[in-house]
Parts: structure tokens; sequence; C-alpha cells
């Protein structure tokens, strides 16, 4: 089954220099494992390709249920140097929450997910 | 009840909302206001003030916001802690000595400022010493844009804010402390914890990284539920209600809007967050993996069992130089195809640029509406009702990105169709001052505290 992060996280970003941070929390502590093991650095950077210029990092928090991304070379230089609209990196998060996550129907349901629309 | 202290944040950063301070002392009982004022790229703004005029170089809203908060200040013990100072910390405080006097509360009013972050007057003779200032992120030695550095400050920690505390000030007025230092410094001087007392001073930097945003942990800017927070328009700012042994309840005033939640603070935890392992600051290196975050009843949430570590012996510094200039220029292209005739005429401007051996290091072209945000992830749009053309220009020759600013708005008339949204005028010519992180032995900093009766 399909499921949207956005319904199943919340997330919020900021920068350092050129590297955006993206912290991704469950919604719910049980659905924390989920995304412990849909959201690998490797996804992340699929997701983020032609976007960045640079790797990922990732970090873990189970003590919040949540993942932190870096993402190198988000930001067109950064700071003052960013010519772009969201130079601060402040919406990443929301597009780090386009992401569908694929989960197995029983697992779906036993965790009660709501299927992406 | 074991006694608490309460410490409550009335600016996330320098623009925030003028009624915040006030609200906080108002709106029930608090022990300090803490003010956090200073960006990366604010230093070098206040910087270039000061050579203009030497009584300037500080964050001037923290005056009215002085003027706000002085009954507190003066008749109910209310403490006010804030990096105002910029880069001129003595003249930030000679100003709060006019408000006290002009408020009738001159006697009442004791100021500690603290200096010695400044590093642009040893720059030099450091460097000379062989202290690189090599660039965090690039590697390269500050050398390379010496002649262009317009201010060097080290990032300095709770030691001098504690002590200003210690003897007797009630306004506390520093130039680059850390954000976290002006929240964890008071709890420090109140409860008398160590400067080897890590496990505590981490839970003070995390109190402090909590409220830093202001409302940014209490309803402001939270993505979970966000329809259903309450009252935005009434929104309270966050107050830390913090114990000796280091736990506390992020909360705000009774009354107010917002909300305080487990959701809310741990967005904020996660803000402009490195490796959460190692969250260094000059007093501790807190380690983020040990908060433990509980709803303790509406609006407040506990926080405990944090753990820190010894610190490094360097100190971060903040250096900004100048890099070139830039401008931003927007137009509104309408339906039907709107972000057809909005990539038309971003070719056809450049096209024009290039005829004209416009020189620049980058220009950056974006489709607001379409995909300037999301890029690629926003997918095909659609019969979008309009989209805004937005260019940027950067670089070196200052001619350049003027003659960019002509060349906008002749598109009106001479460009593809249905284009309106040029009423703001030519783009506005800036002077690009950078920001470039370093690190310098923490022993070649003095920092001093003066206390002014």
């Amino acid at each position: 089954m399909k499921v949207r992060l956005l319904d199943i996280a919340h997330a919020r970003s900021g920068d350092k220099g050129d590297t955006a941070n993206v912290g991704v929390i469950a919604m719910r502590p049980e659905w924390y494992p989920l995304l412990d093991r849909a959201l690998t650095r490797e996804r992340v950077a699929a997701h983020f390709r032609g976007v960045i210029t640079g790797g990922v990092e990732r970090f873990e928090l189970p003590n919040l249920s949540a993942l932190n991304f870096l993402l190198h070379g988000a930001l067109g230089g950064g700071g003052t140097l960013s010519l772009k609209t969201d130079a601060q990196g402040k919406v990443f998060s929301t597009a780090m929450l386009r992401m569908l996550v694929d989960v197995p129907e029983d697992e779906a349901k036993r965790l009660q997910l709501p299927a992406a629309p | 009840m074991s006694r608490t202290v309460r410490v409550a944040a009335g600016q996330g950063f320098w623009g925030d909302w003028l009624e915040a301070p006030r609200r906080q002392v108002e709106g029930g009982q608090v022990d300090y206001l803490m003010l956090d004022y200073l960006a990366e790229v604010t230093m070098s703004i206040l910087q270039k003030q000061k050579e203009r005029d030497p009584r300037m170089g500080y964050a001037r809203d923290f005056i009215g916001a002085m003027d706000s908060v002085m009954p507190a200040v003066a008749d109910r013990g209310v403490k006010v802690i804030a990096n105002a100072g910029g880069v001129n910390p003595p003249a930030c405080a000679d100003a709060v000595r006019d408000v006290a006097r002009s408020r009738g509360a001159a006697g009442k009013v004791t100021i500690g400022v603290v200096t010695g972050d400044d590093l642009l007057p040893y720059l030099d003779e450091l460097i000379a010493q062989g202290h690189a200032f090599a660039n965090m992120e690039t590697g390269a030695p500050l050398g390379s844009v010496r002649d262009r550095v317009l201010s060097a400050n080290a990032y300095i920690g709770s030691e001098p804010i504690v002590e200003a505390l210690a003897r007797g000030a009630n306004v506390v007025v520093t130039g680059r402390s850390t954000d976290t230092a002006l929240t964890m410094a008071p709890l420090r001087h109140e409860f008398g914890w160590g400067a080897t007392d890590w496990d505590r001073l981490a839970a003070g930097i995390v109190a402090g990284h909590i409220i830093e945003c202001g409302a940014q942990c209490s309803g402001g800017n939270c993505l979970y539920d966000w329809r259903d927070i309450p009252d935005l328009a009434n929104v309270g700012y966050p107050i830390v209600e913090a114990s000796a042994d280091g736990s506390f309840v992020v909360t705000k005033h009774q009354g107010t809007g917002g909300r305080v939640s487990v959701h809310t603070v741990a967005e904020q935890l996660v803000y402009e967050m490195g490796d959460p392992h190692s969250y260094i600051t000059p007093d501790v290196i807190a380690d983020f993996t040990t908060i433990h975050i509980e709803d303790a009843g509406p609006d407040r949430v506990r926080v405990h069992g944090i753990r820190g570590r010894a610190p490094t012996d360097k100190l971060k510094v903040s250096i900004a130089y100048r890099a070139g200039f830039k401008a931003v220029g927007t137009l509104v292209y309408s339906w039907p195809d709107a972000l057809e005739k909005a990539k038309v005429a971003d070719r056809v401007l450049r096209e024009r640029m290039e005829r004209l051996g416009l020189r620049f290091d980058e220009i950056l072209t974006e489709f607001v509406g379409a995909s300037a945000t999301h890029g690629p992830l926003a997918g095909t749009p659609v019969d979008l009702p309009e989209v805004q053309l937005r260019i940027g220009v950067r670089g070196q020759d200052r001619a350049s990105v003027e003659r960019f600013t002509r060349e906008l708005a002749p598109l009106v008339l001479n460009g593809p169709p249905s284009v309106t949204g040029f009423a703001g005028g030519r783009p506005k010519v800036e002077e690009v001052v950078a920001y470039w992180p370093a690190l310098v032995d923490k022993s070649v900093v003095t920092t001093k505290v003066e206390v002014l009766k």
C-alpha cells in the first residue's frame, strides 16, 4: 500500500550555510520504526535528486520519534549569497513530505495508516 | 514544591513581534525576559551602521522593548537578558539608561555590559600568530577575503552573563553571545550550577534552543495540526519553568493563543539541527538524543533526562565579508499559458543580457507558483491561473547588476503578453555581505563584564 509521508509525519527544516536540515517526526510514536526503515539515506538522496547538489547525512532520534537529515548543497550557496526564494531552507520540510512510502498491507492495517488518496 | 525559575522568550530574531516582550512580562509571573536579536548576518549590518555613526551598531528594537517592559523591570524584579548589543554593547547600554531615566527608573536599573566577542581589532594580529580562521565549509583560509572583512565576532557562552547577574545587574546586554546562553546563564546563576555540571548545563542549552525562536515552539510555524492551533492572533510566546535538577516545563501564559504540545516542541527541537549527538556550544556539548519530552497538561510539556559533556577548546567565529552585488526582480504572467509565457520572458531577458555582455557569477530563474520552492518534486503544473517570474543575479561587477535592474521592466511592453505585477518599480541593487564561519582557540578570546549602576 502507498502511504503519503505527509499523513504519518510532520517536519521542520532550517539552514546552516549551504546545507538544509530536515527533521522528520512520526505523528505517532508507534509509526517511528516504519519511518526509520523507509527513510534511508539513499531513499532521501534519490527523492532530492535534481534539487540538491551535495550528499545526504542521516541521524536518528528515537527519543523524539524523529530522524534528522542534512541535505548538502541545497541552498544555492546559502545565507546572503543565495538567490533562491527559500534561501533559508524553510520549506524543504514539506518537500520531504511529498514522498510516498510503500508499506505491506497487513502492517499498514495493524498501524492504522491512512492510505494515500 | 521545589523552586522553579521562569525564563520567558520575547524575541526570536531582530524583526520579531514588537508586542511580545511586553506581553511576556504582563501576562503572568516571570523571573527573566530573554530577547534574542542576532542572526548570522546581523552583525555585519550593525557593523556598517556603526561605521556611519559610532553611537550605533546595536539592535534598536531592543530600546523600544525596554521602554515597554520598564515598569516590570523597575518595580517587579523582572530581569532582562539580551544579545541586542550587537557590535556596540556600550552604546546599547547607554540607550537603555536613557530609557530608564525618561521613565523615572534610573536608580532601579543596573546594566551589565558584556564585551570581548569582537575580534575585528585583533584580526591581523591573530592571523599573524598563525590563526587561519579557515572557512568551516570550504577550508579556505581567511587571507583570501581578508581585505573585504566587515566584522568578526566569537560566539561567547554563559560565563560573562552569569558574572553580570552575580554582580547585581538586572539588565544584561551582550554582543555575539550564543542564543542558547541567554537562557542557560540565568538558570546557572539561580541554581548555582558549576562550570563542569555538564548535564545541567546541557539542559539549560536545550531549554534555550526550544525558546530561542520565540513562538516557533508555541504554535507558530507548526505544521502538525496547523488548522486547529487556536488563536494565533493572540499567540503566547514560550516560557521555561526550570528546576535545579535541570528538568523543565515549556509553557506559555494562560489566556494566550497558540499551543505548547509535544508536537510543537519536537518541531522546534529539530530546527537547524546538525548531528544531534553533539550540539556544540562554548559551555557544553549537549546530546539531543537524550532529551525526553512528555505531555504535562494543557500547554505544558515536561523536558528531562538531558545529558551533556565537556566542550571543545575552540569557539566558533562569525565573520562577515563583502562578496559582490545582487538584485532580484519579478513579473507576473497570467492565464492562459502563464508558465510558458514566463519561460519565454526568461529566455528573452537572458539573451538580451548576454548580448550586452553583462557579467554575473550566477543568474537564477524561479517560477513562483509552479516550482520555486519544491523544484521538480512539485510535478508538472496544469493550467495555472498565474505564475510569478522571479529572476536574481549576483556578481562582482556592480554595473552589470545595475543594468539587469533596467532590463526587466521593458519586458512589460516588448516581451510576451499578459504580464503585470511590476508596480514595485526597478529591483534594488544590494551589496552581498556573506558569512564566513570559522573556529578559533578559546584562549585568545577574553570577555569583559562592566556593571553600570
